[in-house]
Protein backbone atom coordinates (compact mmCIF):
# COMPACT_ATOMS: atom_id res chain seq x y z
CA UNK A 1 0.00 0.00 0.00
CA UNK A 2 1.03 3.52 -0.66
CA UNK A 3 2.77 5.35 2.30
CA UNK A 4 0.68 8.23 3.63
CA UNK A 5 2.96 10.88 3.08
CA UNK A 6 4.45 13.40 0.90
CA UNK A 7 7.89 13.41 0.63
CA UNK A 8 9.19 17.10 -0.28
CA UNK A 9 12.19 19.13 -0.96
CA UNK A 10 13.63 22.73 -0.82
CA UNK A 11 16.20 24.11 -1.73
CA UNK A 12 16.77 27.55 -0.70
CA UNK A 13 19.93 29.55 0.57
CA UNK A 14 18.07 31.53 2.64
CA UNK A 15 18.09 30.29 6.26
CA UNK A 16 14.99 32.22 7.46
CA UNK A 17 12.80 31.14 4.01
CA UNK A 18 13.80 27.11 4.94
CA UNK A 19 12.85 27.62 8.82
CA UNK A 20 9.65 29.16 7.58
CA UNK A 21 9.00 26.38 5.16
CA UNK A 22 9.54 23.32 7.71
CA UNK A 23 7.65 24.92 9.96
CA UNK A 24 4.82 25.65 8.10
CA UNK A 25 4.90 22.06 6.63
CA UNK A 26 4.89 20.82 10.60
CA UNK A 27 1.21 22.35 10.92
CA UNK A 28 -0.17 21.09 7.76
CA UNK A 29 -2.86 18.12 8.34
CA UNK A 30 -1.02 16.29 5.36
CA UNK A 31 1.73 14.02 6.95
CA UNK A 32 4.96 15.28 5.33
CA UNK A 33 8.81 14.58 5.27
CA UNK A 34 10.51 17.75 4.57
CA UNK A 35 14.67 17.95 3.90
CA UNK A 36 16.30 21.21 2.90
CA UNK A 37 19.55 22.14 1.32
CA UNK A 38 21.11 25.75 1.35
CA UNK A 39 22.33 25.28 -2.63
CA UNK A 40 22.11 23.98 -6.10
CA UNK A 41 25.08 21.76 -6.03
CA UNK A 42 23.82 20.35 -2.74
CA UNK A 43 20.67 19.07 -3.84
CA UNK A 44 21.38 17.83 -7.41
CA UNK A 45 24.25 16.03 -5.36
CA UNK A 46 21.41 14.41 -3.19
CA UNK A 47 19.24 14.15 -6.13
CA UNK A 48 21.94 12.08 -8.04
CA UNK A 49 22.59 9.56 -5.95
CA UNK A 50 21.07 6.25 -7.18
CA UNK A 51 19.80 5.57 -3.71
CA UNK A 52 18.03 8.59 -2.91
CA UNK A 53 14.77 8.83 -1.99
CA UNK A 54 13.18 10.84 -4.60
CA UNK A 55 11.06 13.43 -3.34
CA UNK A 56 7.12 13.62 -4.28
CA UNK A 57 7.29 17.39 -4.38
CA UNK A 58 10.73 19.66 -4.87
CA UNK A 59 10.65 23.14 -4.51
CA UNK A 60 13.50 25.57 -5.91
CA UNK A 61 14.45 28.75 -5.26
CA UNK A 62 15.78 30.81 -8.49
CA UNK A 63 18.81 32.52 -6.96
CA UNK A 64 21.23 30.50 -4.94
CA UNK A 65 25.16 30.31 -5.26
CA UNK A 66 26.92 28.14 -7.18
CA UNK A 67 24.17 26.41 -8.89
CA UNK A 68 20.60 28.48 -9.28
CA UNK A 69 17.39 27.19 -9.52
CA UNK A 70 16.89 27.23 -13.64
CA UNK A 71 20.17 25.52 -14.09
CA UNK A 72 18.99 22.57 -11.12
CA UNK A 73 15.44 22.80 -13.06
CA UNK A 74 17.37 22.12 -16.76
CA UNK A 75 19.26 19.23 -14.95
CA UNK A 76 16.28 17.89 -13.56
CA UNK A 77 14.11 18.20 -16.99
CA UNK A 78 16.97 16.16 -18.52
CA UNK A 79 17.31 13.11 -16.68
CA UNK A 80 14.41 10.93 -16.98
CA UNK A 81 14.69 9.02 -13.61
CA UNK A 82 13.22 12.28 -11.98
CA UNK A 83 9.80 12.27 -14.35
CA UNK A 84 7.80 11.68 -11.50
CA UNK A 85 9.09 14.78 -9.29
CA UNK A 86 6.66 17.61 -9.19
CA UNK A 87 8.53 20.87 -9.64
CA UNK A 88 7.61 24.12 -7.86
CA UNK A 89 9.42 27.39 -8.40
CA UNK A 90 9.58 29.26 -4.99
CA UNK A 91 11.04 32.77 -5.64
CA UNK A 92 10.32 36.39 -5.25
CA UNK A 93 10.71 37.25 -8.71
CA UNK A 94 7.11 37.73 -9.79
CA UNK A 95 8.07 38.67 -13.28
CA UNK A 96 5.58 37.48 -16.15
CA UNK A 97 8.41 36.94 -18.26
CA UNK A 98 10.19 34.40 -15.87
CA UNK A 99 7.38 32.89 -14.72
CA UNK A 100 6.36 31.73 -18.36
CA UNK A 101 10.36 30.58 -18.82
CA UNK A 102 10.21 28.14 -15.63
CA UNK A 103 6.99 26.44 -16.75
CA UNK A 104 8.14 26.47 -20.72
CA UNK A 105 11.24 24.77 -19.30
CA UNK A 106 9.51 21.99 -17.49
CA UNK A 107 8.55 22.95 -13.86
CA UNK A 108 4.54 22.90 -12.42
CA UNK A 109 3.99 25.16 -9.84
CA UNK A 110 5.15 28.50 -9.62
CA UNK A 111 4.85 30.31 -6.25
CA UNK A 112 5.37 33.72 -5.49
CA UNK A 113 7.24 33.97 -1.69
CA UNK A 114 4.38 35.16 0.38
CA UNK A 115 5.44 37.54 2.99
CA UNK A 116 3.52 36.38 6.15
CA UNK A 117 3.25 32.71 7.57
CA UNK A 118 -0.43 32.82 6.82
CA UNK A 119 -0.29 32.85 3.37
CA UNK A 120 2.36 30.56 3.51
CA UNK A 121 1.10 28.06 4.86
CA UNK A 122 -2.26 28.16 2.72
CA UNK A 123 -0.48 28.26 -0.12
CA UNK A 124 1.93 25.55 0.57
CA UNK A 125 -1.30 23.40 1.18
CA UNK A 126 -2.84 24.08 -1.43
CA UNK A 127 0.09 22.90 -3.25
CA UNK A 128 0.21 19.64 -1.25
CA UNK A 129 -3.30 18.90 -1.92
CA UNK A 130 -3.51 19.57 -5.44
CA UNK A 131 -0.15 17.53 -6.12
CA UNK A 132 -2.05 14.62 -3.92
CA UNK A 133 -5.07 14.95 -6.53
CA UNK A 134 -2.69 14.41 -9.49
CA UNK A 135 -0.52 11.82 -8.05
CA UNK A 136 -3.57 9.10 -6.62
CA UNK A 137 -6.45 10.36 -9.36
CA UNK A 138 -3.74 9.44 -12.49
CA UNK A 139 -3.98 13.26 -13.83
CA UNK A 140 -2.11 14.21 -17.13
CA UNK A 141 1.38 15.18 -14.95
CA UNK A 142 2.35 17.13 -18.48
CA UNK A 143 -0.66 19.27 -17.91
CA UNK A 144 0.06 20.14 -14.43
CA UNK A 145 0.71 23.98 -14.16
CA UNK A 146 -0.23 25.84 -11.18
CA UNK A 147 0.45 29.41 -10.40
CA UNK A 148 0.18 30.51 -6.73
CA UNK B 1 9.97 11.97 -35.81
CA UNK B 2 7.58 12.46 -32.64
CA UNK B 3 3.94 11.25 -32.41
CA UNK B 4 1.21 12.06 -29.88
CA UNK B 5 -0.71 9.88 -28.47
CA UNK B 6 -4.60 10.02 -26.79
CA UNK B 7 -5.99 7.13 -24.78
CA UNK B 8 -9.04 6.03 -23.63
CA UNK B 9 -7.99 4.47 -20.44
CA UNK B 10 -11.26 2.41 -19.87
CA UNK B 11 -10.17 0.65 -23.01
CA UNK B 12 -6.67 0.28 -21.65
CA UNK B 13 -7.01 -0.95 -18.37
CA UNK B 14 -9.81 -3.34 -19.82
CA UNK B 15 -7.40 -5.22 -22.43
CA UNK B 16 -4.76 -5.22 -19.85
CA UNK B 17 -6.56 -7.28 -17.09
CA UNK B 18 -7.91 -9.55 -19.28
CA UNK B 19 -4.67 -10.11 -20.53
CA UNK B 20 -3.31 -10.94 -17.54
CA UNK B 21 -5.81 -12.21 -15.38
CA UNK B 22 -6.03 -14.39 -18.64
CA UNK B 23 -2.87 -15.44 -18.68
CA UNK B 24 -3.41 -16.29 -15.04
CA UNK B 25 -6.05 -19.05 -15.86
CA UNK B 26 -8.30 -17.93 -12.79
CA UNK B 27 -12.45 -17.42 -13.56
CA UNK B 28 -13.44 -13.40 -13.15
CA UNK B 29 -15.69 -11.62 -14.84
CA UNK B 30 -14.97 -7.09 -14.87
CA UNK B 31 -18.39 -5.19 -13.29
CA UNK B 32 -17.44 -1.86 -14.04
CA UNK B 33 -14.57 0.56 -14.35
CA UNK B 34 -12.26 -0.54 -11.40
CA UNK B 35 -14.08 -3.53 -10.36
CA UNK B 36 -13.60 -7.12 -10.94
CA UNK B 37 -15.43 -10.05 -9.49
CA UNK B 38 -13.01 -13.28 -8.75
CA UNK B 39 -15.34 -16.21 -10.11
CA UNK B 40 -13.74 -18.72 -8.13
CA UNK B 41 -11.49 -18.62 -4.46
CA UNK B 42 -8.19 -17.45 -4.92
CA UNK B 43 -5.51 -18.92 -3.00
CA UNK B 44 -3.10 -16.41 -0.67
CA UNK B 45 -0.49 -16.95 -2.85
CA UNK B 46 -2.01 -16.54 -6.43
CA UNK B 47 -3.80 -13.94 -4.87
CA UNK B 48 -0.14 -11.80 -4.18
CA UNK B 49 1.23 -13.21 -7.35
CA UNK B 50 -1.73 -11.34 -9.13
CA UNK B 51 -1.45 -8.11 -6.95
CA UNK B 52 2.37 -8.00 -7.83
CA UNK B 53 1.74 -8.19 -11.74
CA UNK B 54 -1.11 -5.38 -11.54
CA UNK B 55 1.21 -3.27 -9.27
CA UNK B 56 3.86 -2.72 -11.86
CA UNK B 57 1.62 -1.42 -14.24
CA UNK B 58 0.26 1.01 -11.53
CA UNK B 59 -3.24 -0.99 -10.75
CA UNK B 60 -3.53 -1.38 -7.05
CA UNK B 61 -6.14 -3.71 -5.14
CA UNK B 62 -7.92 -1.42 -2.62
CA UNK B 63 -8.39 -3.34 0.74
CA UNK B 64 -9.53 -0.35 2.82
CA UNK B 65 -13.69 0.00 2.52
CA UNK B 66 -13.38 3.45 2.92
CA UNK B 67 -10.84 3.79 -0.29
CA UNK B 68 -13.17 1.95 -2.08
CA UNK B 69 -15.91 4.34 -1.48
CA UNK B 70 -13.86 7.36 -2.26
CA UNK B 71 -12.92 5.12 -5.32
CA UNK B 72 -16.57 4.80 -6.38
CA UNK B 73 -17.16 8.39 -5.52
CA UNK B 74 -14.36 9.51 -8.68
CA UNK B 75 -15.61 7.53 -11.17
CA UNK B 76 -18.87 8.70 -10.54
CA UNK B 77 -17.47 12.67 -10.35
CA UNK B 78 -15.55 11.15 -13.67
CA UNK B 79 -19.01 10.04 -15.15
CA UNK B 80 -20.66 13.17 -14.13
CA UNK B 81 -18.05 15.62 -15.87
CA UNK B 82 -18.01 13.52 -18.87
CA UNK B 83 -21.64 13.85 -19.33
CA UNK B 84 -22.57 15.73 -22.45
CA UNK B 85 -25.74 16.83 -21.46
CA UNK B 86 -26.19 18.64 -18.40
CA UNK B 87 -27.92 16.24 -15.50
CA UNK B 88 -31.03 17.04 -14.33
CA UNK B 89 -30.01 16.51 -10.73
CA UNK B 90 -27.56 18.13 -8.84
CA UNK B 91 -24.18 16.07 -8.49
CA UNK B 92 -24.78 15.98 -4.77
CA UNK B 93 -28.01 14.34 -4.90
CA UNK B 94 -26.83 12.31 -7.92
CA UNK B 95 -23.41 10.97 -5.57
CA UNK B 96 -25.91 9.99 -2.56
CA UNK B 97 -28.22 8.38 -4.58
CA UNK B 98 -26.54 5.91 -6.57
CA UNK B 99 -24.14 5.14 -3.44
CA UNK B 100 -26.64 4.96 -1.15
CA UNK B 101 -25.09 6.87 1.69
CA UNK B 102 -26.29 10.98 2.72
CA UNK B 103 -24.12 13.73 0.78
CA UNK B 104 -22.88 14.60 4.22
CA UNK B 105 -21.57 11.65 5.13
CA UNK B 106 -20.02 10.55 1.67
CA UNK B 107 -18.45 14.61 1.48
CA UNK B 108 -16.81 14.10 5.10
CA UNK B 109 -15.53 10.89 4.06
CA UNK B 110 -14.20 12.46 1.01
CA UNK B 111 -12.06 15.08 2.45
CA UNK B 112 -10.41 12.88 5.30
CA UNK B 113 -9.22 10.78 2.67
CA UNK B 114 -8.32 12.98 -0.37
CA UNK B 115 -7.73 16.27 1.34
CA UNK B 116 -9.61 17.78 -0.99
CA UNK B 117 -13.74 18.54 -0.85
CA UNK B 118 -16.15 17.10 -3.25
CA UNK B 119 -16.78 20.20 -4.84
CA UNK B 120 -13.41 21.30 -5.60
CA UNK B 121 -12.54 18.00 -7.02
CA UNK B 122 -14.91 18.57 -9.63
CA UNK B 123 -13.94 21.88 -10.34
CA UNK B 124 -10.03 20.00 -10.65
CA UNK B 125 -11.75 17.39 -12.63
CA UNK B 126 -13.57 19.85 -15.05
CA UNK B 127 -10.61 22.08 -15.59
CA UNK B 128 -8.35 18.91 -16.70
CA UNK B 129 -10.86 18.01 -18.77
CA UNK B 130 -10.99 21.54 -20.49
CA UNK B 131 -6.79 21.67 -20.75
CA UNK B 132 -7.29 18.08 -22.74
CA UNK B 133 -9.77 19.62 -24.82
CA UNK B 134 -7.36 22.08 -25.33
CA UNK B 135 -3.84 20.47 -25.92
CA UNK B 136 -5.01 17.21 -27.52
CA UNK B 137 -8.26 18.34 -29.57
CA UNK B 138 -7.29 21.67 -30.47
CA UNK B 139 -10.92 23.00 -29.36
CA UNK B 140 -11.71 26.34 -28.89
CA UNK B 141 -12.77 27.88 -25.76
CA UNK B 142 -16.37 28.42 -26.57
CA UNK B 143 -16.82 24.72 -28.15
CA UNK B 144 -15.00 23.52 -24.37
CA UNK B 145 -17.39 26.04 -22.47
CA UNK B 146 -20.49 24.09 -23.92
CA UNK B 147 -18.60 20.89 -23.93
CA UNK B 148 -18.05 21.36 -20.31
CA UNK B 149 -21.49 22.79 -19.66
CA UNK B 150 -20.38 26.17 -18.47
CA UNK B 151 -22.68 28.71 -19.18
CA UNK B 152 -20.20 30.91 -20.54
CA UNK B 153 -16.54 30.98 -21.96
CA UNK B 154 -15.87 34.09 -19.33
CA UNK B 155 -17.11 31.35 -16.82
CA UNK B 156 -14.85 28.81 -17.88
CA UNK B 157 -11.94 30.82 -17.95
CA UNK B 158 -12.33 32.37 -14.81
CA UNK B 159 -12.85 29.05 -13.28
CA UNK B 160 -9.28 27.78 -14.90
CA UNK B 161 -7.85 30.90 -13.98
CA UNK B 162 -8.91 30.40 -10.59
CA UNK B 163 -7.94 26.52 -10.24
CA UNK B 164 -4.54 27.07 -11.99
CA UNK B 165 -3.10 30.75 -11.34
CA UNK B 166 -2.85 30.81 -15.38
CA UNK B 167 -5.45 31.71 -18.04
CA UNK B 168 -6.25 29.17 -20.65
CA UNK B 169 -4.67 31.04 -23.57
CA UNK B 170 -0.89 31.45 -21.51
CA UNK B 171 -1.76 27.66 -20.44
CA UNK B 172 -1.96 26.88 -24.17
CA UNK B 173 1.04 29.04 -25.26
CA UNK B 174 3.21 27.32 -22.53
CA UNK B 175 2.62 23.93 -23.90
CA UNK B 176 2.81 24.67 -27.39
CA UNK B 177 6.09 26.12 -26.80
CA UNK B 178 7.24 22.73 -24.90
CA UNK B 179 6.28 20.78 -27.67
CA UNK B 180 8.46 23.60 -29.81
CA UNK B 181 11.57 22.67 -27.82
CA UNK B 182 10.94 19.08 -26.96
CA UNK B 183 10.61 18.37 -31.20
CA UNK B 184 14.07 19.94 -31.97
CA UNK B 185 15.72 17.73 -29.18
Amino acid sequence: MNKEYIHIILADDDEDDRLFFTDAFKELKISTKVNTFNDGVELMHYLNDPEAVLPNVLFLDLNMPKKNGIECLHEIKNNARFDNIAIAIYSTSSSEEDIEETFVIGANIYIKKPSDFASLKKILSEVVSINWQYHTSGLNKDNFLLRL
Amino acid sequence: MKAFLKFDFNIVTKKLLEEKLDGFGVKYSIVGFGEIEFLEELTPEKLEAITTLLNGYGIEIIENQKSILVQKIKDLIAEIVLQENNLNVKSSAYLADKLNHSYGYLSNLFSEVTYTSIENYIILQKIELAKHLIVNEKLSLTEIAYKLNYSSVAHLSSQFKNTTGITPSAFQRIIERRRKIANEK
